[in-house]
């Protein structure tokens, strides 16, 4: 047993390897410059690697941008400023949080659309069942219902 | 019947749609660059470091601009396509050295021949920057306004050629420079 728990947690040792992007450091002269970059880093997507923001990618092509991005803050460009130059080269694609327009409407209003068929089907459904778990009886069988329910009493 | 019918219609349009899912790639992502002026750059040559190529030295002429790298893998595939385009077509093709060092790319060229009319070194890959590059190879058309008119990423295959870029290339040729 305990040999067994042992073995359990060398193994979640072994492969728990510790997974991090190896992030340049950087100097910033104000805090505040440092908590820009630091979000901007999170809010832009890697093109190389695509499910990851540029903070989390070691891609050569991250690298790049954060020193691009790095520059532009200290250049004193507005965040804005920043999104925009990388919304112009790479579309909006690298924003994680791409903006509400014609093209990228469905990605917006999709779940909600999904969510609200799914709660139409649903009604539905309840609604079929509710009516259908009252089977009506015809005359005769009511009558022999009476009956049967009377002899009940009588006894 | 209707039962039995509905999630079968459900399940057909979702096999569609996986369908389509699993033909589209992913990797590329439409440029936001086509239609728009071509980004401005002054770089050194290749051949000749101390001279500088604008784009406006190709004014008046449509241009290819081929991002590759010698530690790019895939360009090795598409180097020979390139070097029969050029030996077939009069096409001004621009290679963009894109975060190489210099001795390797003048070596690859030597080595694979040279398809080139020009190429110009991009050291650190600010314009690859400018032009949204994100992985190479990547080739782009640009008009004899300088307008950036077609992007391909990806290597270049010979199909690619005879079918899109060689007749957007014969139609580019016949607007006339602004």
């Amino acid at each position: 047993m305990k040999m067994a728990t042992m073995m359990a947690i060398l193994l979640l040792l072994a492969t728990s390897a510790i997974v991090q992007a190896k992030v340049e450091s950087v100097a910033f002269a104000t805090p505040e410059q440092e908590q820009r970059y630091r979000s901007l880093i999170r809010e832009l997507r890697c093109l190389v690697c695509q499910n990851q923001n540029i903070a989390d990618s070691n891609a050569d092509l991250a690298k790049d941008l954060r020193r691009q991005i790095l520059e532009m803050i200290e250049r004193g460009d507005s965040d804005q400023a920043i999104i925009d130059f990388m919304v112009a080269r790479y579309g909006d694609f690298v924003l994680y949080r791409p903006p509400f327009k014609a093209i990228t409407a469905l990605l917006w209003v999709g779940p909600f659309l999904f969510l609200a068929g799914g709660l139409i089907v649903m009604i539905i459904v309840i609604r079929k069942r509710s009516r259908n778990t009252s089977p009506s009886l015809s005359e005769s069988e009511q009558a022999q219902v009476r009956e049967l329910l009377q002899s009940n009493k009588d006894d | 019947m209707l039962r039995y019918l509905v999630p079968l219609v459900l399940f057909i349009a979702l096999l569609i749609f996986l369908g389509i899912g699993l033909k589209l790639d992913p990797r590329t992502v439409p440029s936001p660059l086509v239609g728009k002026p071509a980004p401005g750059f002054e770089l050194p040559r290749l051949h000749a470091l101390d001279r500088s190529v604008t784009p406006d030295d190709f004014k008046g002429k449509v241009w290819v601009l081929n991002v590759w790298a010698s530690w790019c893998a895939s360009c090795r595939v598409e180097h020979p396509v390139l070097n029969r385009w050029a030996q077939s077509d009069h096409v001004l093709l621009v290679g963009l050295n894109y975060k190489d060092q210099t001795p390797d790319a003048l070596l690859w060229l030597q080595q694979l021949g040279n398809p080139y009319a020009v190429s110009l070194v991009d050291a650190d890959g600010r314009v690859g920057i400018d032009w949204g590059v994100y992985g190479v190879p990547e080739t782009f058309v640009i008009d004899k306004r300088g307008t950036i008119r077609y992007k391909h990423i990806g290597p270049v295959s010979m199909e690619d050629v005879e079918r899109t870029l060689r007749p957007l290339i014969r139609r580019l040729q016949e607007e006339e420079p602004a």
